[in-house]
């Protein structure tokens, strides 16, 4: 056969064509064909859910929950139940822990889950060689001794949220062998847990396909496989999901929202999350002035910000406690007030001629709208007699200068709090001695310290509800919204919220 | 160029990397943001701060820190990341691959399309196709490439969807590969369907890029081909009776190209700079999208490799056009 250099030029042409416009899987997101595919927000680092950065990531606990499973199930509305522990609890005078672990649970290697297993775990989470965010907690508890499906431990500083923490951030099971086995590479490059769904593909940057788990202990995922998108980008994310291509996405911005949730083969879900839009005050220059402080906060209408800025996805709050959070009292609240505003300020000597004034740090474009929303704060302050001058930073310096107790006077933060206790939202951004903290008041001091071991868990909890409301009268930090998660999905499958905001795909059912 | 030129071209690159990793760590440590902040969780005390910092390597002073970085680099252990936790040098090579078939991609797409619209604008000089091309040219040139891609999303991803929006190959194709470069080993091993997708997946991301970069070789392969159509050679061919096709491409454009090629391969070092927005926007696995991710983490080893990969792709293809123009140009060959 004698081919021209015209014809092959023409056949390579018309084989390219047919290559790019070829129907291909690339353009169908399969639902109802078993599986499923979520175009998800952020990158997976890591898959070792116990070290770095990303264990520490609250966004990233949908992939650990799902591969890993909880310990302690967190439900939905941030209650718990029992995982891979179906009992746990302390000894009468707290001196040590018991864990019941759940029999019959297979790592995803076809291995048993055994309760050395967990005593591993635990004390490889304790070791601060391993590199564990959280191992000044794990660390509270030592010894541990296996006996049976039982663990016990002795504790060396008690420790209220422990058992709240394994539900969460760091407290995953890993599998003692297999690790050992495979070493810390190895199990990046090939991770096991026990969870309803098992790691099949994974590209750094691109996606992960999860293949649904055939011995799960629990309830059997409705999708056989789930693939994960990590689709950085929120333009990116809705086009995915507005073009078929995937079924489930979240976070977008709300207008994206209010349109998508309404175009046909689409539809939409929304949660209050455990996490709040606040402003740090710190206690220097104009900020030790109790009137300028509790003029900042009554001068500022949140349900306005929530309605006008936010579309009405967000719930004005008044604490660092949101509804759903164990030391949340509806009572504490500071009403919006702009007369008070002035009348608080004129007692310091300012007024709309003769201004307080102060910075305000905030991101922009790291949260909802943070940037107008400050902008919207501080053109209520000016009608109140408080010029603040905006400054925008990154996030990561926002977390440099917090550590190093350098913030502004005012600083515009968000604030998450999945496993919903006041030690983790008043307690850690309140106590003057914790990097978290910029408001160093001896009285605060005086008031958390206590509640830290407070072993009573209705007096810890009453503690905190009395420190809120301390600071509430003073004025120590303002408190603005909860965050409301948006998911668009296709109408054919149904997605089930969760307060913490993970997207957990075993929630996800054809619809 | 001759050998010894080409290895007195190599040996000055090793200052000029010295220079970029010196002037990449420090400014990485005096940027504002601390990993370490960035990694405490609730509860952590100024001791397990203090701690963190110890485990990573960021207790000593600068200087201290750039000494056990360099002496270690020398070794070719460029650090572990930080929000990774795996050797940067394996990560940097693992993506780099995905990111050079990205930007050799739009380079060829920019190239092709700028010396097309190059010939025609020239064979067309002083008609309205000329006019045409001029005026998108310009458009071309003001619309920067993550604009370019964003429209190419809504346009062939939403309206008319048949183009993938996200990543760099189907997940549920399930293909492994043993190179980074998925497009050529599909190609070499014959998987047809496989390299059909990944095609499908590297076009819009490789337009975004090479749009921009395609109007501007047209633009300067459009002025030197002017400047070369009044030479004496093509008065000569013009006696001879070539047509104006055979003067353009035959005798004309060789000479024009090499401003042009210049112009490339210091645009191709630009375009894989680009390449951050776009793999952004694309969710495209290569080192832009890491290196976002890096700086968003203040991951200080993953962005010293980052930068380091980026002077050397530079460095590298400054030496490969300086090789071309004796290609191109047999005078320089002496």
């Amino acid at each position: 056969m004698n081919i021209s250099r015209r014809t092959m030029l023409h056949g390579t042409g018309l084989g390219a064509a047919a290559m790019l416009l070829a129907p291909g899987g690339a353009l169908a997101a399969a639902h109802g064909g078993g599986d499923v595919t979520i175009a998800y927000h952020v990158n997976l680092p890591s898959w070792d859910p116990t070290v770095g950065l990303s264990a520490v990531n609250p966004t990233i606990q949908t992939f650990y929950q799902t591969v890993f499973d909880q310990p302690i199930t967190q439900n939905p509305d941030l209650s718990f139940s029992p995982g891979l522990l179906t009992g746990w609890g302390w000894n009468d005078d707290r001196t040590e822990i018991w864990m019941d672990v759940r029999e019959g649970v297979k790592w995803h290697d076809g291995s048993d889950f055994t309760a050395e297993d967990v005593a591993w775990s635990l004390r490889r989470a304790g070791n601060a060689e391993t590199g564990n965010p959280m191992q000044f907690l794990w660390s509270k508890v030592t010894d541990y001794t296996v006996s049976g499906n039982r663990v016990t431990g002795k504790v060396a500083a008690y420790e209220p949220t422990f058992f709240k923490w394994l539900s969460f951030l760091t407290g995953y099971f890993l599998p003692k062998a297999y690790f050992e086995k495979v070493g810390a590479d190895g199990f990046e490059k090939a991770a096991i847990g026990t969870g309803p769904y098992m790691v099949e593909q994974f590209e750094r940057n691109a996606f992960v396909r999860l293949k649904r788990n055939p011995n799960y202990w629990g309830p059997k995922p409705a999708f056989e496989t789930v693939v994960f998108k990590f689709v950085t980008d929120a333009s990116a994310r809705v086009a995915e999901v507005e073009s078929g291509q995937s079924d489930v996405t979240l976070e977008i911005p709300y207008q994206e929202y209010d349109r998508l949730k309404g175009k046909q083969g689409l539809a939409g879900v929304t949660t209050p999350v455990s996490d709040i839009g606040m402003i740090f005050l710190n206690d220097i220059e104009v900020m030790t002035d109790p009137n300028v402080r509790k003029a900042a906060a009554h001068a500022i209408n949140k349900k306005a910000i929530v309605d006008r800025l936010l579309r009405g996805y967000g719930v004005p709050i008044d604490t660092l406690q949101a509804p759903e959070y164990a030391a949340f009292d509806a009572s504490i609240q500071v009403a919006y007030d702009p007369e008070a505003a002035k009348a608080l300020l004129a007692r310091s000597g300012y007024s709309t001629d003769n201004p307080v004034r102060f910075r305000i740090q905030t991101t922009r474009g790291f949260k909802p709208k943070d940037y107008e929303m400050v902008q919207a704060i501080v053109g209520m302050w000016r009608k109140v007699g408080i010029e603040a001058e905006i400054e925008v930073y990154e996030i990561a310096k926002h977390y440099e200068l917090r550590a190093t107790d350098t913030l502004a006077p005012a600083a515009f933060y968000n604030w998450g709090n999945s496993i919903g206790d006041p030690s983790t939202s008043t307690g850690f951004a309140m106590f003057g001695p914790s990097p978290h903290s910029v408001w160093d008041g001896q009285d605060l001091i005086e008031m958390i310290g206590p509640l830290w071991g407070e072993a009573d868990e209705a007096k810890r909890i009453a503690g905190y509800r009395a420190v809120d409301r301390h600071i509430a009268e003073n004025a120590y930090v303002i408190p603005l919204l909860q965050y409301v998660q948006p998911i668009v999905h296709s109408d054919k499958v149904s997605v089930a919220t969760h307060v913490s905001g993970a997207l957990l795909p075993q929630t996800i059912k054809p619809a | 160029m001759n050998r010894s030129m080409l290895l007195r071209r190599l040996l000055q690159a090793i200052p000029t990397l010295f220079g970029v990793s010196v002037v990449v760590f420090v400014l990485v440590r005096v940027v504002p943001g601390n990993p370490i902040a960035m990694m405490l969780p609730p509860g952590a005390t100024a001791a397990d701060m203090e701690r963190l910092r110890v485990a990573y390597g960021l207790d000593g002073s600068i200087v201290e820190q750039y000494v056990i970085w360099l002496g270690q680099a020398l070794t070719g252990a460029f650090g572990t990341s930080i929000s990774l936790r795996q050797d940067v040098l394996e990560l940097v090579l693992g993506r780099l691959p995905a990111t050079l078939e990205l930007a050799l991609f739009a380079t060829v797409l920019a190239v092709t399309i700028g010396v097309l619209a190059t010939m025609l604008g020239s064979l067309y000089r002083g008609r309205w196709p000329e006019t045409l091309i001029d005026t998108i040219n310009g458009f071309t040139l003001a619309v920067p490439d993550f604009i370019w891609a964003l429209a190419l999303i809504l346009l062939f991803g939403v309206v008319l969807p048949i183009l993938p929006i996200s990543g760099r190959i189907n997940p549920r194709l399930g293909t492994e590969f043993l190179t980074g470069f998925y497009l050529l080993e599909a190609l070499l091993t014959g998987r047809f369907t496989v390299l059909g997708d990944l095609l499908r997946h590297i076009i819009m991301p490789s337009i975004a890029l090479a749009l921009p970069l395609a109007a501007i070789i047209t633009r300067v392969l459009k002025n030197s081909l002017a400047e070369a159509m009044v030479q004496d050679y093509v008065m000569i061919a013009r006696v001879k009776g070539f047509s104006r096709w055979r003067i353009i491409w035959q005798e004309a454009l060789r000479n024009a190209a090499i401003p042009a090629l210049t112009l490339t391969g210091v645009q191709f070092t630009f375009l894989v700079g680009g390449t951050v927005l776009v793999e952004k926007i694309f969710s495209y696995p290569g080192i832009g999208n890491m290196a976002i991710d890096a700086v968003t983490n203040r991951d200080l080893p993953l962005i010293q490799g980052l930068i380091l990969c980026f002077a050397v792709i530079f460095i590298t293809v400054n030496l490969l056009v300086d090789l071309s123009y004796a290609l191109l140009n047999p005078r320089l060959r002496s």
